[in-house]
């Protein structure tokens, strides 16, 4: 089975969240909690659906990642733009996330 | 302009009190996300990406300074600082929080704003054209219709829950620049023989993974039977439209796959039986609402302006923006001034907050309060003094938005893409932003001519790359970025639909191959006067397809 991670968005903010290692919900994708085996796929839903009932995030799912000498990495462009924000500059200069041209730092499937 | 009347107030307060206590029981848990969905979605609230995206209607795409000032301050409280104009003529916010928005709603409320219409499979917004009112090719103000069609749709209980989301846009100008033949219903104001005025109507046009030039339903309407023919064509959408297959339920399949004919005998059918009730448009409520948008009071002025001429002389970027910019007006001495929303390398349609005041302040002082936007992801000053022009441009210079691009290759119909969108399959902006940058020589594009560009980030055409010049759309290829690329399409009243000219090409050579394209356009067209789209209509594919895979 392939190394996932639970992903979904608050409730309040909207913002992108994971279920992370410490057991708490971070906006980091970096200390997200990897399982790769049924078991622990199922923990990580049976947390989600935990979050969802206590309104704290919305529309959770699993993803697949990959683990590098730099961490954990997302394996498609819409989890990578997911994780660090949009390409693009906005509003009064608001930077461009760090993948910036095309899919730089990104792993593809 | 349109203001509100007692109903439409009670009415938008109500819902603004409504959804607040919706907000507050879905944060407590006493509804769940498969109940508050569809209840933010007709408050015009959706998910995204990052955050939740608020849309906020501008009906007609008319609004004034007390409006816009009101939008920039929603930006600067309680978003990023900006807002993002969309292609129906509507304004979304990509970074408000959930607790906000009844808070956002209630603002708008002050200023006679919602977001109602503006999601949902319900009758959408109506759109129209963005020179309304000043045209000088105008029959009539296309606006009083829309307004007309807004009542009448707004709390319609038999068109609250439709197959699908349903657009209407209307036109009173022989030229069409509401793209009202992509459009589920399309009217056209037109004259009949008698020199009467009515509408022609058309339907069952849409773009999305299934594009369709719509079909005249009827030549002539007469106004007065406006709501019960419209009516007619929802029922009979709304009976036998698709449920089962989302992708099969806009009006646009039911009548690809009925035949016109056949819908045309349905239609009229239902009509004939409700056409002479209640439904029938009071002349005197038409000449109503005909008053709320009564023309400024124009002055007499001469056709030319001297002031005008010289500046246009002396200062060169001045003459650049009204080649491309400025339009001509229906009143002597007056003129329509477009503000393109895609300066060099920028998110086309995006604006501050600081430039929204500065289009407010101008609108205020200059073009009777009246801002106009465009489903082109433009601004527009509707009735500017040819003497108060150079005094329009500098202000929007000051501010960064005075660029001459109308209608320009770099002037981009873009959608949010993957930078935003829950939907989307690849990144639209960044590569309008490469495309800008790469004919950032504005002599060039002038050599180059008119080119409506298009980009969509998926199949669902919200870029509208179906009907550009050219069309760019992002697909996922086994998890990468590819664009394809369609050649001919065209939004206005030749409207067609573009076709895809081969494989798909990588993010990184996306730039590239449009440049491929335009260069091949420069080699074969028949002087400068022949625009891309008659070359393209011209000599066909071939010629491009041949250069873009040699």
């Amino acid at each position: 089975m392939s190394l996932q991670i639970m992903t979904a968005n608050r409730l309040l903010g909207g913002g992108v969240v994971y279920f992370g290692e410490n057991e708490e919900w971070t906006d980091h994708f970096a200390s997200a909690k990897a399982v790769e085996d049924n078991d622990g796929a199922a923990a990580l839903l049976a947390e989600a659906e935990k979050a969802e009932a206590n309104q704290l995030i919305v529309g959770p799912y699993l993803i697949k990642v990959e683990r590098n000498e730099a961490g954990l990495q997302p394996l498609s462009v819409k989890e990578g733009i997911r994780a660090k924000g949009p390409t693009v500059h906005y509003g009064h200069g608001t930077p461009a996330n760090s993948s910036g041209s095309v899919s730089s730092g990104l792993v593809k499937e | 302009m349109y203001r509100y009347d007692e109903f439409d107030y009670d009415f938008v307060q109500q819902r603004v009190a409504q959804f607040g206590d919706q907000v507050e029981r879905r944060i407590e848990g006493d509804l769940t996300e498969d109940q508050f969905k569809p209840l933010r979605l007709m408050n015009g609230l959706y998910l995204q990406l990052h955050a939740y995206m608020l849309r906020v209607a501008i009906p007609y795409g008319t609004f004034n300074s007390v409006q816009m000032r009101k939008l920039a301050h929603i930006a600067r409280k309680y978003d990023r600082g900006y807002g993002h104009f969309t292609t129906r003529q509507n304004i979304q916010y990509n970074w408000p929080v959930l607790k906000d928005v009844p808070a956002i709603l209630k603002e708008l409320a002050e200023v006679e704003m919602h977001a109602i219409q503006t999601s949902g499979n319900c009758i959408r917004n109506t759109t129209s054209d963005q020179y309304a009112g000043a045209a000088a090719d105008e029959i009539e103000d296309p606006r009083v219709y829309c307004e007309i069609i807004r009542q009448w749709s707004s709390l319609h209980p038999e068109f609250t829950f439709l197959p699908r989301k349903f657009k209407v846009a209307v036109t009173g100008a022989t030229t069409d620049r509401a793209a009202i033949r992509v459009h589920d219903i399309g009217l056209a104001i037109v004259k009949n023989d008698d020199g009467e005025v009515g509408f022609e109507v058309h339907v069952g046009g849409g773009q999305g993974r299934t594009p369709m030039i719509g079909k005249v339903v009827r030549e002539f309407l007469p106004k007065e039977h406006l709501l019960s023919y419209l009516e007619a064509i929802l029922r009979v959408y709304n009976q036998i439209g698709r449920r089962d297959n989302k992708y099969k339920a806009r009006i646009k399949i039911l009548v690809h796959e009925t035949g016109i004919d056949e819908i045309r005998r349905l239609v009229e059918e239902e009509w004939n039986r409700i056409k002479d009730t209640a439904l029938n448009l009071p002349l005197e409520e038409v000449d109503r609402i005909n008053d709320y948008f009564a023309p400024p009071t124009f002055e007499t002025l001469d056709a030319t302006s001297r002031s005008f001429e010289v500046k246009r002389f002396e200062d060169r970027g001045f003459a650049t923006w009204v080649r491309a910019n400025v339009v001509a007006h229906k009143k002597p001495g007056y003129a329509i001034a477009n503000i393109s929303l895609k300066p060099e390398g920028e998110a086309p349609g995006d604006i501050t907050d600081d430039q929204m005041e500065v289009v407010a302040d101008l609108a205020e002082k200059y073009s009777f309060d009246e801002i106009r936007a465009t489903h082109e992801q433009n601004l527009v000053l509707p009735h500017v003094k040819l003497d108060d022009l150079y005094d329009v441009f500098l202000g929007l210079q000051e501010a960064g938005l005075a660029t001459g691009n109308l209608g320009l290759i770099s002037d981009m119909i873009v959608c949010p893409g993957l930078d935003y969108c829950a939907l989307a399959n690849a990144r639209s902006i960044p590569v309008a932003q490469a495309i800008s940058k790469r004919f950032a020589d504005i002599e060039r594009q002038y050599d180059i001519g008119e080119l409506k560009l298009k980009i969509s980030g998926c199949i669902n055409a919200c870029g509208h790359h179906h009907v550009g010049h050219i069309g760019i759309l992002g697909v996922d290829r086994k998890g990468e970025e590819y664009y394809q690329i369609t050649l001919g399409g065209n939004a206005n009243e030749n409207a067609a639909i573009g076709k895809i000219i081969g494989p798909s090409f990588a993010y990184d050579k996306i730039v590239d191959a449009v440049e491929t394209v335009v260069n091949t356009y420069l080699e074969i067209r028949d002087g400068a006067e022949e625009s891309f789209l008659d070359a393209y209509n011209r000599v066909g594919m071939a010629p491009f397809k041949e250069r873009l895979y040699a």
